[in-house]
Order: structure tokens, then C-alpha cells, then sequence
């Protein structure tokens, strides 16, 4: 038995060339399984702990995916606005118990900008109703403050009572507002979820850095100072969209009812919950598909690990009748086989698990920058076992039909081969 | 049992075998013996159904009637896995060519029947030093004991077959053609050899070729169709 088997890791030593290009396959395979998997798993995860603690997202008239996707996920952008007239006469509505007003549009170095009030700390939740904290520093009070996300802060090293300038729209290279910087005089802690990659400003300054605009760019002839700002009213005459928290939550699907048929403009109310699983019933087909995909070929490198073993057998025929010579058993021989296909998909699925956590280290900074995805670091879900049983199980299932080969051909063959 | 005196290695008792799904019966043979020590010469035309007998005492195939008895044991009444381990603990055999797994070195291939069987191991003692003694007495050059064997020549590579046939002192050597991938002086030479080193280690050889010209330094030369009384081709 033990024979066998080291038998099996020399002889497969000395087929390195195909073997390793099989073994390649099902590693590149697996990982990419694996991957969709995590990803998948991920992506949920960082969705739904996006927010909670909140009874209704309101904008204007859309989808209410898409709703979900700017007010939440800072991702895509409103088509209309909502006049700020809507958002007090909502806000005041007896069932209501809080409202805070979101306006986004601008950004700082590609993440994304929010204008709030300090509202925005006491009452946000994520993940497991879980409130934000601050790292360092505390809440704006004042225009020309900002509070910054774990994950900006990090990433551009910036620290409290550093400085910042906010440009124009999402691009990197828009136009500025270089004439009023800001400070940062607070650091949230890490989330894990899009509030680590937002910058948050006072709604009063996103007004301050728009006064001498028009639709969208600088006033030709026209440009206020900073230290002017105060003798204008800043109060916005629009916002994005705003969050409500609601007195007591049986009222939402009244308040729901009355946001939607609000007379003044057409306006909009989902909740995150059932959004969110709007959200997943769109991306679960996809979802479905990729993983379906991926253990297509994942099954396809096995496949080939079965037509390289079953092509080197008739070349391995005189092997086998050699080995038979010496006193091995038909199924000596079978297990000969059986280990080297088990050894490869083993070796290969190990590879893979490399290969994925390298990918992880170089990706996942990208994938949470673009998509707001953060992946875990961790060792395996259980799904990840299941997963990983499967593939070892289906590798087992290639590998005995070229054992079983074996041993039918040396039972017909004996000691002296056929070929 | 006994054959002259001495103990039989080898005795064939009335076995008849017919290949799988033919009417045809491939090997009849009523008698044949060789006793322990002994050195046969068994002389057949390719096709005669040599290779059938061979698989026969080698225990790979199983005999319609009759019986095979090797050293005492009767191997027709043994499992298939007892007579896989028989086979590896007391037969040592040779092919015509190609005995060797390439992707192993020389001396790895001499030591492989130590692996399959516990007997041998421990009748080679120091398994490594018996490979060396085997491969020097054998005329194999040291250093060529470590190359890959698929890089030796032929006559190199007869030479390791016969020295792994031996190791571990089995008392049966089965020799099936060996020499005919040799050139005519080598022929000899390595008969020689083989003789010599199966006297030593006290092994009967049962040598089948068709060449009667090797015969010559036998102790016995027998004739196929004299011992089996079918005349059937072997398919």
C-alpha cells in the first residue's frame, strides 16, 4: 500500500510536464470558483450590513434600486432632485421621529461627498444597529469642516486639521473649489460599509462651494471668498434624498403611502430592507449563473485531468504488467491510478487556494474602491468547505475511471502486455 | 513432490486451460516437474502458448483443470491476493525487453520486489548492499546504478531486470526471452551470467526461448509441444 503510493508520486514526478499543465488547469479553475464564491458572499454581506436603523430612503421618483444604489451606496447618481420645502413638510409629519437630509454630487479624490447635518452621526446605523464612531476628532459644527471615512483617511493619510479641497461632480480631474478648503475635524471608525469611504461635510457648505456657480460651473466675473459665505443665506434650496426614522415603525407603510402621493413633487420612499431584496433578486440570477459557470470549469479541468490520465494509460500499459510482475494486485494498480488523480486535483486545489488569496491581497482594495465590496480576510465559510468537498469529491469520481482502466486491463493483460 | 531425490520447485499436474469464450484448449499438459535448483531450458515457437503458461505459474491466471504446485503450495487453490503476495515473495521474472520502470534509477528498479514483499526484504538483508553485489556480479558499471533506467542500453538494461529478479533470493526465476533483444555475443554472456548468479542464490530457472542455440549450458532442455499435448496457436 504504502509502495503504491509513493510509487504513484514518482511515477507522476516523472509525467511532470502534463500532469503539471492538468494540475494548472484545475488550480486556475478552482481558484476562479472559489472566487465568484467569496466575492458573492461578500457582496451580500457588505449589502445588507450597509444600513439599518432607518425606516424609509426618500428621493425623487425612480427605482427604487436605484434610490438605493446613490443614497446608500454612493453609487450612480439621482436624476432630479428633491426641493428642500418637501423634505421639511415630510420631516414635520407627526409619525416622523427623525429626518436627515442627504445631498451628494461632489467629491474629494474620487470618494464621493456628503453633504449632511451632524443628525447624520446620532442617527445612521449599520450592519446590527450599530451607531458611528469617531476615531478622532468629533461632528462638523461649522462650514468649511469635514468628517472623514475610515477608508479616505487611510488611504490619502490624512489626519484631524489637515487640509482639503472638494471638487465638482464624481471624476477625479473635475473642475474645483480649490477657493474653499476645508478641515478635517473628525475620522469615523471602520465600518465596513460605504460611510468608511465618504467624505461628510455641513449641508451649509455644500451651498458655500456653489454660490458663485451656475449649473454646474464657476460664474465668469464672480468669485466669493470664503470668509463672505456667512453674510448669504445657505440654507440649500434642494437635496438628493432623506433618510427617516419613524416614531414608531408600524406607521411605515402609511408614511410610505403618503411620501408617494406627497402633492408637492413626485416623490419616492422605499425601505432599505425590502430594496435590498429587490437588489438580490436582480443580482441573484447573475449571481446563480457566475457560480454555475465557474463549477462548469471547474468540472472542465477535471475532464481533463481524466483524458490526460486515460491517454498516458496505453503507454503505461508495460508499467502496469510490470508492476503486476512484481506481485501487485489488479487493485494495487487501481489504487495506483486513483492517488495520482487524487494527487493532482489535491496539489491543484491547493494552488488554487493560493492563487486566491495573492488575487484577494492585490484586489480586494479595488473591488471595495469601485464596488463598495469588502472582502474578509478569513479562512473558510462553511460554504467554502462544501465547496472545496465538492471539488475533491468530483476529482475522486474522475480519478477511479482511469483506475478502474487499470485494473481491467492488467486482469486482461497479465504479465505480458497487449499494444 | 520430489523429483530425483530432491524437492520440487515446480510441479504440473494434469492442467488443462482454455482462453476466455474460445472451444479451443490452449495448454494441456499432464507432467511437468523441475526440481529446486534445477536449470530447464524450455524451447517453444513464439505463439506456442508460452506466454498463457508463463501467466499460469505466475498465478494471473487461474487453470480450467488440474494443478500448479510451487514450492509445495498448490497456487490454483490460493486467492487472487494470495497469489499476487506468492508471486512477489517467491518468483523472480524476466521479459523479453522493457522489464524496467524508466522513470526510476537503476538501483531503485533492483530494490522494487523489496517493496512488494516483506520475504525478500528481509532474505536480502541489507537490501541496498544486495542490490550493489547483484548489479557488480551482473557486470553493470556503478556508474550507471543511479541513471534513470529508460537511459540505459538494452544489454544494461537485461542486466538490471535479471539482478531484480534475484534480489531477495527467490527460489523461482522465470526468464521469458530474455536475451532476444541482444546481439549474439551478448546472448551468451548474459546466459552465463544469469546461470551462474541463479546457482549462486540456489534459484530453479525455468528459461523460455525459441532459439534453441542458447540451450547449451542447461541442465535439462525440454520442448513445449513435447510436455503439451494440445497444439492450439495461442490467439
Amino acid at each position: 500500500m504504502r509502495a503504491i503510493l509513493t510509487l504513484a508520486v514518482k511515477s507522476a514526478w516523472a509525467r511532470r510536464l502534463t500532469l503539471g499543465v492538468t494540475l494548472c488547469a484545475i488550480a486556475l479553475a478552482s481558484a476562479l470558483l472559489f472566487a465568484v464564491e467569496r466575492v458573492r458572499h461578500d457582496a451580500r454581506q457588505s449589502f445588507t450590513q450597509a444600513v439599518s436603523g432607518v425606516d424609509l430612503v426618500v428621493g425623487a421618483r425612480s427605482g427604487s434600486v436605484q434610490l438605493m444604489l446613490y443614497a446608500v451606496f454612493r453609487a450612480g447618481s439621482a436624476t432630479h432632485n428633491i426641493r428642500w420645502e418637501s423634505f421639511e413638510a415630510i420631516a414635520t409629519h407627526p409619525a416622523v421621529d427623525w429626518a436627515v437630509p442627504l445631498v451628494l454630487g461632489d467629491s474629494h479624490r474620487g470618494f464621493a461627498v456628503l453633504g449632511t447635518t451632524p443628525d447624520y452621526f446620532r442617527h445612521f446605523r449599520y450592519s446590527d444597529q450599530r451607531a458611528l464612531g469617531f476615531a478622532a476628532g468629533q461632528a462638523f459644527a461649522d462650514v468649511f469642516e469635514t468628517v472623514l471615512g475610515s477608508a479616505v483617511a487611510a488611504e490619502l493619510r490624512l489626519e484631524v486639521g489637515d487640509r482639503i479641497t472638494l471638487t465638482h461632480g464624481m471624476a477625479e480631474a473635475g473642475p474645483g473649489h480649490d477657493d474653499k478648503p476645508f478641515t478635517v475635524v473628525g475620522i469615523l471608525a471602520p465600518t465596513g460599509t460605504p460611510v468608511d469611504r465618504s467624505v461628510h461635510v455641513n449641508l451649509e457648505s455644500i451651498s458655500a462651494i456653489h454660490l458663485d456657480w451656475v449649473a454646474g460651473a464657476p460664474l465668469p466675473g464672480l468669485a466669493i471668498p470664503a470668509e463672505f459665505v456667512k453674510k448669504f443665506d445657505l440654507q440649500p434650496k434642494e437635496i438628493t434624498a432623506f433618510l427617516v426614522g419613524l416614531k414608531n415603525r408600524a406607521d411605515v407603510f402609511r408614511l410610505q403611502r403618503h411620501i408617494n402621493g406627497y402633492r408637492g413633487e413626485p416623490l419616492m420612499a422605499v425601505m432599505p430592507g425590502v430594496a435590498l431584496d429587490e437588489l438580490w433578486q436582480t443580482l441573484g440570477m447573475i449571481e446563480q449563473t457566475l457560480l454555475a459557470m465557474s463549477a462548469l470549469v471547474v468540472v472542465i479541468g477535471l475532464a481533463g485531468l481524466l483524458a490526460t490520465m486515460l491517454a498516458s494509460l496505453n503507454e503505461r500499459r508495460r508499467e502496469l504488467a510490470i508492476l503486476r510482475a512484481l506481485g501487485a494486485s489488479p487493485r494495487e494498480l487501481f489504487l495506483l491510478l486513483t492517488a495520482e488523480g487524487l494527487l493532482v486535483t489535491t496539489l491543484g486545489v491547493a494552488f488554487g487556494l493560493g492563487l486566491l488569496a495573492v488575487g484577494t491581497f492585490f484586489f480586494a482594495p479595488l473591488l471595495q474602491a469601485h464596488f463598495g465590496i469588502i472582502l474578509q480576510w478569513r479562512l473558510f465559510a462553511p460554504n467554502e468547505w462544501l465547496l472545496l468537498a465538492a471539488i475533491l469529491a468530483t476529482g475522486l469520481v474522475a480519478s477511479l475511471i482511469p483506475g478502474w482502466r487499470a485494473w481491467r486491463m492488467s486482469l486482461a493483460d497479465g504479465l505480458t502486455p497487449r499494444n | 513432490m520430489f523429483l530425483d531425490g530432491r524437492m520440487t520447485a515446480l510441479s504440473i499436474v494434469n492442467l488443462v486451460y482454455r482462453w476466455p469464450r474460445q472451444q479451443a484448449v490452449c495448454l494441456d499438459i499432464p507432467r511437468f516437474d523441475i526440481a529446486a535448483g534445477e536449470h530447464v531450458f524450455l524451447h517453444g515457437p513464439s505463439g506456442g502458448g508460452k506466454s498463457t503458461l508463463l501467466g499460469l505459474l505466475g498465478g494471473v491466471a487461474v487453470p480450467e483443470r488440474g494443478s500448479i504446485e510451487l514450492l509445495g503450495s498448490d497456487i490454483t487453490r490460493l486467492s487472487g491476493h494470495s497469489r499476487d503476495r506468492f508471486r512477489a515473495d517467491h518468483i523472480g521474472f524476466i521479459f523479453q525487453q522493457f522489464n524496467l520502470l524508466p522513470w526510476l534509477s537503476a538501483l531503485d528498479n533492483v530494490l522494487l520486489p523489496c517493496t512488494f514483499s516483506a520475504r525478500r526484504l528481509t532474505r536480502a538483508g541489507t537490501a541496498r548492499e544486495a542490490a550493489t553485489r547483484l548489479l557488480t556480479h551482473l557486470d553493470l558499471a556503478a556508474d550507471a546504478w543511479h541513471k534513470p533506467a529508460g537511459e540505459l542500453s538494452v544489454g544494461q538494461q537485461q542486466r538490471v531486470a535479471a539482478a531484480r529478479a534475484l534480489i531477495g533470493r527467490p527460489e523461482i526465476l522465470i526468464a521469458d526471452e530474455p536475451t532476444s533483444a541482444l546481439d549474439a555475443p551478448r546472448q551468451q554472456i548474459f546466459i552465463d551470467l544469469l546461470l551462474a548468479e541463479a546457482k549462486a542464490e540456489g534459484a530453479a530457472l525455468l528459461f523460455v526461448s525459441h532459439d534453441e542455440r542458447l540451450a547449451a549450458h542447461f541442465d535439462r532442455k525440454i520442448a513445449l509441444c513435447d510436455i503439451n499435448r494440445a497444439g492450439t496457436i495461442e490467439p
